[in-house]
């Protein structure tokens, strides 16, 4: 009977495995949870969830497989967000929006047929002027030209929607876990490459036996220096512009780097690599450091990261003279290329969502230059980035 | 061998849930939760109720799953070598014998806390996968194979600083302790203070629910904060006028060191309250 509470999470994308299933029935045989639809839930989710983060997805993926079809129900309380009804809301919307929301019958009337109609509609519905979907004229779905629109999922494309909020938002702890130092630091460190350098000071054992027996057993204590990380890093970081919204992701990721590798050397650019890099921001026009220094001073066991959302007009890229701010003699992309061609492992990490790489041409042929290793600025895509790295 | 909490500690439903599941089909047990809801107390106030004794391996980031089995003193064994002492002979003197070896071959069943596993090293968890599932190890040196006489209760804590492996979470039950709402928290407090004064606890409950409603506090305070709080205010012999009389946007509440424990936070909080005093005028 279980089979189907296990595949209804799997579905919910739970990640459950066999192992707890089989823990599950086997608490169950022991008697550890009485009949009761409560216990068994708290014990179903004791055996199955082994992360916080996933107990949302428990919780509704459990809801369907007791509720059945009842849950279509509770999917529309889960829909209204619990600030609509707040007087805050109202207060937050431009005169216009408000006279835009009467037009409709007021909030509440606008509320009130949003419920029916999410009742009356059984499928997934695009265009027409009725139903909620998307792209059509009706005022319920997204991506529509109905000023009046309520927004339901999706993203606004014509930033006319009464409210942006999106269909899950009031999960507590799923992806709880954001990018912050701490995980930073964990996946940066599987960038790790041992090495016995600087002051001995521990005990060799194999060492000291081997030499004492030789010493014909007068004690001869061998040190050796202690093993750590000696991977060597250049990191490459885009400032201004259209990176301002990402300078906390990216000050995460710069502090973590600094304390986790021992050769950390970073520099600063504009959009994109040209003859010179600098250090400090503040006095970028002083002391920049001609890019040719950077490529003739690290050796090639340096690896490097740059980090840039590689959005810049295409002539940034590909033209002398095509930089925004400086008449550049080179075009950026043979830049790029000299520091290709000087180190082996590079990667381009990027804080934009990997959705919108397709649209920005700059994007793509960057990424086409680093021979795809173009990795989004998450957990994840960071992860995959050290591991290439590190190969 | 139920647990349903003790006279110092109070436990959910769903607590007490994980940790039968888990004493009943012998697993560990894996604790998360913000620090201060009682993680490690669980382990101690577990051990009690049950009446069994309490092994405690505190993990530090240079900890080694290799030391909760055991360690070999060559270096000892070396010197003694040198000295001419007989216990040389016996590579058993030199083997000194971790935390899980003792809860292995305790006689009676015992309450093992591994405290903080997420300080140690990434590859940690993975080191004591076999032994944690088997609970069963070889010492190499002997070549004797050390075999759990009973499985100990394994209590492990994590404040999620580090993402675990999944084949550890496999082998764990899991349990993430929420911060506790009012009524839980209020019976947190009696079972602290049952002497306490009804009117005093309702209105210091107040304001620290308002303190943890401060957007972006670096560090929320939690129950082990409001209880050595109230501690203070008990020693101090506040009354309750004194705390009722708190305008919400007015001031500090009285002792909040023992509340915020981040200079930043006092900070904010000491401005947020006095931007609210210039707008009231």
């Amino acid at each position: 009977m279980l089979i189907d509470l296990f595949s209804s999470l799997r579905r919910g994308q739970v990640p459950v495995s066999l192992r707890e299933l089989l823990d599950l029935i086997s608490a169950l045989e022991q008697q550890v949870a009485s009949l009761d639809v409560n216990d068994f839930y708290l014990l179903a989710r004791a055996c199955l969830v082994k992360d916080e983060k996933y107990y949302d997805r428990f919780d509704r993926a459990f809801g369907q497989y007791f509720a059945g079809l009842q849950a279509q129900g509770d999917i529309t309380d889960a829909l209204i967000p619990s600030h609509w009804l707040d007087s805050d809301f109202i207060k937050q919307l431009s005169e216009e929006e408000r006279a835009q929301i009467e037009a409709l019958g007021g909030l509440d009337k606008l509320l009130e047929t949003l419920k029916q109609r999410l009742e009356e509609q059984g499928e997934r519905h695009a265009g027409g002027n009725k139903w909620i979907g998307t792209g059509g004229t009706s005022p319920f779905g997204h991506s529509g030209y109905n000023p009046e629109g309520v927004r339901i999922g999706g993203e606004s494309k014509h930033k006319r929607a009464v409210k942006v909020w999106e269909q899950r938002q009031f999960r507590n702890l799923d992806d709880s876990v954001e990018l912050g130092t701490r995980n930073i630091k964990v996946a940066l460190r599987k960038l790790r490459k041992f090495a016995r350098t600087g002051a001995a000071d521990q005990l060799d054992l194999d060492d000291t036996i081997r030499s004492t027996a030789r010493n014909a057993g007068l004690l001869d204590l061998k040190m050796v220096p202690e093993r750590h990380n000696a991977a060597k890093v250049l990191l490459f970081l885009d400032v201004g512009g259209s990176m301002d919204p990402f300078i906390r992701t990216c000050e995460e990721l710069f502090s973590a780097a600094r304390t986790e590798f021992k050769h950390l050397e970073y520099f600063y650019f504009h959009n994109c690599v040209y003859e010179k890099v600098w250090r400090d921001n503040r006095r970028r026009y002083d002391e920049a450091i001609p890019t040719l220094d950077v490529l003739h001073t690290y050796g090639r066991d340096y690896r490097v990261i740059f980090v840039g959302d590689a959005a810049m007009s295409p002539y940034e890229l590909v033209d002398r003279f095509g930089s925004v701010e400086h008449m550049n003699e080179e075009p950026g992309q043979l830049w790029l290329q000299r520091i290709l061609d000087t180190w082996d492992k590079v990667i381009w990490l990027n804080p934009s969502s990997e959705r919108y790489w397709q649209y920005t041409q700059s994007t793509q042929m960057i990424r086409q230059q680093v021979e795809g290793h173009m990795y989004p600025l998450t957990l994840e895509g960071l992860e995959a980035g050290i591991r290439y790295l590190s190969r | 061998m139920k647990f349903s909490g003790t006279d110092r500690y109070v436990a959910t439903d769903d607590l007490q849930m994980a940790v039968n599941a888990a004493i009943t089909l012998q697993r560990p047990l894996l604790v998360k939760g913000e620090p201060g809801t009682g993680k490690t107390m669980l382990a101690e106030e577990l051990a009690t109720a049950l009446g069994k004794p309490l092994l405690r391996w505190h993990i530090k980031s240079t900890t080694k799953a290799q030391q909760g089995l055991y360690d070999y003193d060559a270096v000892s064994r070396l010197r003694d070598s040198q000295l001419g002492d007989d216990r040389v002979h016996d590579i058993r003197n030199y083997i000194r014998k971790g935390m899980l070896w003792q809860a292995f071959e305790a006689d009676e069943q015992v309450v093992l806390l591994i405290d903080e596993i997420d300080k140690a090293d990434i590859e940690f968890p993975n080191d004591l996968l076999t032994e944690l599932d088997k609970m069963e190890f070889d010492v190499y040196e002997t070549g004797e194979r050390i075999a759990a006489r009973q499985r100990p209760i394994v209590i492990i804590t994590s404040n999620n600083e580090k993402e675990l492996p999944d084949a550890f979470l496999r082998r764990c039950f899991f349990h993430y302790i929420a911060f506790p709402d009012k009524d839980t928290l209020q019976s947190i407090v009696d079972v602290h203070f049952p002497q306490i004064e009804q009117k005093l606890v309702r209105e210091a409950l107040e304001i620290f629910f308002r303190l943890r409603e401060v957007p972006s506090l670096k560090k929320k305070p939690s129950t082990s904060e409001l209880i050595d709080w109230l501690k203070l205010l008990l020693a101090d012999r506040i009354p309750p006028e004194v705390l009722a009389s708190q305008d919400p946007s007015s001031a500090m509440p009285p002792l909040y060191g023992a509340l915020l424990k981040n200079e930043q936070d006092v900070h904010m909080l000491q401005r947020l309250a006095f931007m609210a005093r210039r707008e009231a005028r």
